[in-house]
């Protein structure tokens, strides 16, 4: 267990996320209704400001609504392929293979034809250069027609999530009936680059017009640094600090022991196992690989171990007093997930049966040094706030797990008076999620955690969950690279 | 010319002790063989048991059998090893010490930021004599090998400043755990004060360094941050600060560092801790370090550096090679006592009473004494991308001001953009801000030609060419478009600032900010106030100044301000000697002897001689024979039509060339030929001390008499301007605190026997001659 998470989940660092974030969200006509949660809600503040306080209660009635404006989005459906530790049964293929397998799932399961679906958004965190825009690539090679437009959003671990939303956009905004949103990473393979010296030379190699210039560029080359390779930075750009660093510190700032992160992570190693055993994770589309002697139908992450094997572990990267260990955070993955996410009328004439209304959600973002994975906190409380929630009200909760530290964290901060009147902008706490409603099917930490696909694996487990427990209202929330944050609310279709 | 002037002098000034490691030193590293500790009779005290719950300094408890140590000094933001607390500390030690109960120490601050922050100075100044000071080192020395010697494991857990004595409790500890955070840093700052480490500083950093470390941690004073700390095996272990979670970030950040130490004193408790054996390389190396040529070639040439760099005038940095010598020569016994003479001996020297004295100067003025202003300053201009103007942009865009840059071509920007953010470029490769902060930082500031944004601003600074018509225009066009409460603030190193506002429409918003330069290096301000500048302008600009980080003088708006003053009328006498045949080296030769970083007639050469030209015309008309004759402006003027403008021109006093440095440049013989027309009959024969007094008591006369016109506002502000604004030598303590230590009466004496010889321009003012006559000083 150690030695499959030695580098950590943290390999990443997002410098275009905010972009791509405004991009997803500009696919809104602002002249139209429909906006996403957080633009609806300035738009509000401001038209507040301007006709306050006469029409106050009218638009404050509109704010503590869990629907958004605009048309109603469904969730079909969602499927993954299995979520491998990287370097085991995918390691020869490319990342663009596995979110192929998940888009000819999801037309499996769904039962639609491949020239129904409008558009294809997918998310992805370590691109791979040939196959940046691999929404449209594993939409080409999975034999959709060519007729369908596709884009690939990043935003960290909440990468899937952008796309969830972006399609939840188009489809209330009007401008799309029928949305594939995925998300895919593939950590077996990442680009490692030469070091930037040796990039320029290569470059000017390349406009170089005679044979004398091209060998004094080739002599200048002649340099062991110049053949150092450099691999993707697994530090935040902004901070300097590996994800797990911050894990550790985040933990030891909300009080949350070595033994309680240990306890997590055997709960959810343990829920996961019990979920594999009676199928519940049956979003899980099984995949054959070339040259493999079976198919591959499980995830290979999941492994209870004893307290007594967790404890032994060295933290992996405050050394020797920190708690985070390889054990209790979320390891390297390969995986890729779709959903299939359509307007509420086209699915009664496709005649499918939606699974879940996707509500109202939130973005949120905080500083990337001291309180890079409280994401999840900022977002449960400003989206309950906004839906005139309270932790109560919801039946199933779904976040992402990228350390257990980060969890129980989260989870303190979300029951601590301090922070919530400090940070939270609230006169009280928000309460304590009861752990009997919590990620009852596992979670990241055992399931594995391919950073792009995770959203869509979220949402799917969320509404599955809510229909095997009969329950109505959901909230997925998840934590990501440069401080931000992501939660919506997800409501059974009746 | 902008207040350029003082260019790079003063920055070697303010490096005067920094000594770089010898070449050869710093390829040979190592570990000095560890000299056995002297055992120091215990000190067998007779208190009672102290109440622990009496305590004031202190705060005492325990977790399982590890008993916590905070230091928690009454009254004060920091901890200092005051009588107070050391009072506290040593019975409590003791007691813990035969407290079966416990059996192990962590020694810690409960004061975010400052673990200790040195020796109480206020102590070292009540010492009456040198046998005090005698005791207080070997007090010191005692309570820190106490510490040393202690059979339960003490660890220090330490966040924020760990400084002089602080640094010396926390090395006499067994194991040192540190905070990676930005107020954490160690160091023995005591040469800074003419003195040295006297609780066992020296043999401890001797023992856990190699040599070059050594010298160069002791010999600069120099702060090294907690990373750099753990490089150099100062500590054993390093803790990240957390965040802000179910507390504050301070809070929390003090229980994480104490949850850690006290796990580490636990462990210590079973296994003595074991320093990381030296690999087979540095065994190596430190066999060869420790042969007695090495070291004492290290020696030598540590001492060649002092020497060059302080002209000896110094005795604090040759104290503490001859301790250090004798340590390793001799074994520590003979170290520790070195160190305690030693440090009695530095303490009674006028040198650190001045030095010591200036650090109080320089507290003083980096505390806004003026008071908050109405209006609190957001938003800056600097109009005028030079030098001065980007200097004044880059101290301004870290300090959380929105800066805009402002200049008439698009090429004046981009040169101004790229002295800032090379300037900043520097900062990262030293490590001193991330990359991150690098980029937030230089996007504070707005280059731009054009004036939109000056509606917004709280306060312009203006630094374009030292021209009053020009700065006269430039203010007019600013007042247009500039909110009403905006201020305009003009860097200028001569032009008086009411004559900048005759056309203003709101004189009283109008001030001086006379910078240095190199901004970013010089830490001196002066601050003109003209007769009609407010009250509140005069807070605001204090107030920005400081957030720049600078050393605050308010000075008033005579002709040359107080500094550029003293300047030219120690200036004016510099001319006078070489009319009467003195040569520039000479000149250089005597004034860097005593004390100044770059000789006086080089000075010149540096400030641009049509600048100095310039000040000179305006300055006789206003002083006259005062200044000087006649002969001195018109002498200027003509160096100005020769083109002998100084290191701009390639050649002034002296020649210029590429690769010719400082004492081998060649005197220009167009000026020997020149300054022939301007000759005068010497007196009496030009010595050394001739052309000392005779420029210095100038000097002196002058400060004294900006402080009778009211042009300063006391001794403190005037030794603080000539210090840390002309390079004025700092172990002599400023031109006040020289003449307090000299005497009055003596300077009075002396002026009035130049004055039979030379003329009026020797008359004491009236201020020196009433307080010779009642044996007054400037410092009570």
């Amino acid at each position: 267990m150690a030695l499959r998470c030695t580098f950590q989940q943290s390999l990443i660092h997002l410098r275009n996320n905010k972009a791509q974030c405004i991009r997803s969200l500009a696919t809104n006509t602002p002249q139209k209704q429909g906006t996403t949660g957080a633009q609806q809600q300035q738009q509000q503040q401001q038209q507040q400001q301007r006709t306050a306080p006469a029409s106050s209660t009218t638009s404050s009635n509109k704010t503590k609504s869990i629907k958004g404006a605009g048309r109603d989005a469904v969730l079909i459906d969602g499927v993954r392929t299995p979520f491998l530790q990287s370097f085991t049964s995918y390691k020869d293929l490319m990342g663009y293979h596995l979110a192929r397998h998940a888009l000819l799932g999801l037309m499996k399961r769904t039962n639609v034809d491949k020239s129904v679906p409008e558009y294809c958004i997918m998310g992805t965190v370590i691109q791979e250069l040939n196959t940046s825009n691999i929404a449209r690539e594993a939409l080409l090679s999975a034999g959709f027609p060519d007729n369908i437009p596709a884009h690939t959003v990043t935003m960290a671990c909440i990468s899937s999530n952008a796309a969830i939303t972006s399609a939840v956009n188009n489809i209330a905004n009007g401008i799309n009936d029928v949305v594939i949103a995925g998300g895919v990473d593939f950590m077996s393979d990442v680009p490692i680059r030469y070091p930037r010296p040796m990039r320029k030379l290569m470059l000017s190699l390349n406009r170089a017009k005679s044979g004398p210039q091209r060998l004094g560029i080739i002599t200048k080359m002649l340099s062991f640094k110049n053949f150092t390779p450099e691999p993707p930075s697994i530090s935040e750009f902004s901070t300097g600090e590996v994800m797990g660093q911050s894990a550790d510190r985040l933990a030891a700032a909300f009080n949350v022991s070595r033994r309680d992160q240990d306890e997590y992570a055997q709960r959810s190693h343990k829920l996961a196992h019990e979920a594999t055993e009676k199928g519940y994770l049956d979003d899980v589309v099984p995949i054959h690989i070339p040259g493999a002697q079976d198919i591959v139908s499980r995830d290979n992450g999941v492994r209870v171990s004893t307290m007594e094997q967790l404890s032994k572990l060295k933290p992996a990267f405050i050394k020797p007093h920190g708690s985070v260990t390889a054990a209790n955070s979320s390891y390297l993955t390969d995986g890729a997930s779709a959903s299939l996410i359509t307007s509420v009328d086209k699915a009664k004439e496709l005649g499918l049966k939606p699974k879940a209304y996707l509500r109202r959600y939130v973005f949120t973002s905080q500083d990337p040094k001291d309180q890079l994975l409280l994401g999840p906190t900022y977002a449960t409380a400003k989206l309950l706030d906004q839906c005139g929630l309270t932790l109560n009200d919801i039946d199933v909760f779904e976040f992402h797990e990228a350390f257990a530290g980060q969890i129980l964290a989260n989870l303190n901060a979300l029951n601590s008076d301090y922070f919530s009147k400090k940070y939270l902008n609230r006169s009280s706490k928000v309460g304590e999620i009861p752990l009997d409603k919590f990620n009852l099917w596992g979670g990241s930490l055992s399931i594995g955690h391919p950073f792009g696909a995770t959203g869509v694996r979220l949402v799917t487990t969320a509404a599955n969950r809510l229909i095997k427990e009969n329950k109505r209202l959901a909230l997925i929330a998840a934590c990501a690279a440069g401080g931000q944050g992501h939660a919506m609310l997800v409501e059974r279709y009746q | 010319m902008a207040s350029a002037i003082f260019t790079t002098f003063i920055c070697r000034q303010q490096r005067f002790l920094s000594l770089t490691r010898s070449p050869v030193a710093t390829q040979l590293w190592t570990r000095l063989a560890s000299t056995s500790v002297q055992q120091q009779p215990q000190q067998q005290s007779q208190n009672k048991p102290t109440d622990l719950k009496q305590l004031k300094n202190l705060k005492i408890d325990y977790q399982d059998d590890i008993a916590i140590v905070q230091f928690n000094q009454e009254n004060s933001k920091v901890n200092t090893l005051s009588k107070a607390m050391m009072d506290e500390f040593v019975p409590v030690f003791e007691q813990l010490q035969n407290d079966d109960k416990v059996k192990g120490i962590v020694v810690m601050s409960a004061k975010p930021g400052s673990f200790i922050a040195g020796a109480d100075i206020n102590m070292l100044e009540s010492a009456k004599n040198r046998d005090e000071l005698l005791k207080i080192s070997r007090n010191g020395q005692n309570v820190m090998n106490q510490i040393e010697q202690s059979r339960k494991p003490i660890v220090a857990a330490i966040a924020g400043s760990c400084l002089g004595g602080g640094f010396e409790v926390a090395l006499a500890c067994h194991y040192r755990i540190a905070m990676n955070d930005k107020r954490t840093g160690f160091g023995v700052p005591e040469i800074k004060l003419g003195l040295l480490p006297g609780a066992g500083g020296t043999q401890r950093l001797a023992q856990r360094l190699s040599l070059p470390d050594a010298l160069d941690l002791v010999l600069t004073g120099k702060e090294v941050k907690a990373k750099k700390a753990k490089s150099m095996g100062l500590v054993d272990a390093i803790v990240e600060p957390i965040g802000p979670g179910l507390q504050t970030a301070e809070e929390k950040n003090i229980d994480y560092l104490r949850q850690v130490a006290v796990q580490k004193a636990k462990e210590l408790t079973l296994r003595k801790h074991t320093p990381k054996q030296p690999g087979l390389l540095e065994n190596i190396k430190s066999k060869i370090m420790s042969t007695s040529y090495v070291r004492n070639y290290i020696f030598e040439q540590a001492q060649k550096k002092v020497m060059s760099q302080t002209q000896g005038l110094y005795p604090a940095p040759l104290k503490i090679l001859d301790v250090l010598k004798q340590t390793l020569e001799s074994g520590s016994k003979v170290g520790y006592n070195a160190e305690a003479e030693g440090f009695a001996d530095l303490g009674s020297t006028t040198e650190s009473k001045a030095l010591i004295s200036l650090f109080h100067g320089r507290n003083e003025c980096k505390k806004n004494k003026y008071g908050k202003p109405e209006r609190e300053v957001k938003n800056i201009a600097v109009i005028g991308s030079g030098l001065m103007g980007a200097g004044i942009a880059h101290v301004s865009i870290d300090k959380g001001y929105n800066v805009l840059l402002r200049d008439t071509t698009t090429k004046a920007l981009s040169r101004g953009y790229s002295q800032i953010s090379k300037g900043y470029q520097g900062y990262v490769k030293r490590k001193r801000l991330t990359n991150a902060e690098y980029d937030r930082t230089l996007a504070n500031l707005n280059c731009q030609t054009t004036p939109e944004g000056l509606e917004k601003c709280d306060m312009v600074i203006e630094a374009v060419f030292e021209d009053l018509k020009l700065k006269q225009k430039v203010l007019a066009e600013i007042e247009q478009r500039i909110p009403e409460h905006c201020i305009f603030a003009s860097n200028t190193s001569a032009l008086p600032i009411h004559e900048i506002a005759a056309n203003s429409r709101r004189p009283e918003k109008v001030i001086g900010m006379h910078y240095f330069s190199p901004v970013d290096k010089m830490e001196l301000l002066e601050i003109v106030r003209a007769k009609k500048t407010s009250e509140d302008t005069v807070r605001a600009a204090v107030s920005v100044g400081l957030k720049q980080g600078k050393v605050v003088i308010v000075v008033g708006d005579g002709p040359g301000f107080y500094t550029t003053r003293l300047l030219m009328f120690a200036g004016s006498e510099v001319f006078r000697l070489l009319q009467e045949g003195a040569t520039p080296k000479d000149i250089d030769k005597a004034t860097k002897k005593f004390g100044f970083p770059v000789g006086s007639a080089t000075l010149f050469d540096e400030v641009g001689v049509d600048v100095a030209a310039h000040i000179a015309r305006d300055m006789h008309t206003t002083f006259g024979d005062r200044l000087a004759d006649k002969s001195m402006p018109d002498l200027l003027q003509d160096l100005v039509s020769n083109n002998l403008l100084g290191r701009k021109s390639g050649q002034g006093l002296y020649i210029y060339q590429a690769g010719v440095k400082g004492g081998n440049r060649e005197i220009n013989p167009k000026f020997t030929e020149l300054i022939k027309n301007y000759s005068l009959e010497p007196k009496e024969e030009i010595t050394m001390e001739n052309i000392q007094w005779r420029t210095g008591l100038r000097f002196l006369n002058e400060a004294a008499r900006c402080l009778e016109e009211k042009i300063i506002t006391s001794p403190t502000d005037g030794d603080i301007g000539a210090v840390f604004g002309l390079g004025f030598p700092p172990m002599k303590g400023g031109p006040f605190r020289f003449m307090d230590t000299y005497g009055v009466s003596k300077v009075v004496d002396l002026m009035n026997n130049y004055r039979s010889k030379y003329g009026d321009r020797f008359a004491p003012t009236q201020l020196l001659v009433d307080m010779a006559k009642e044996n007054k000083k400037f410092y009570s």
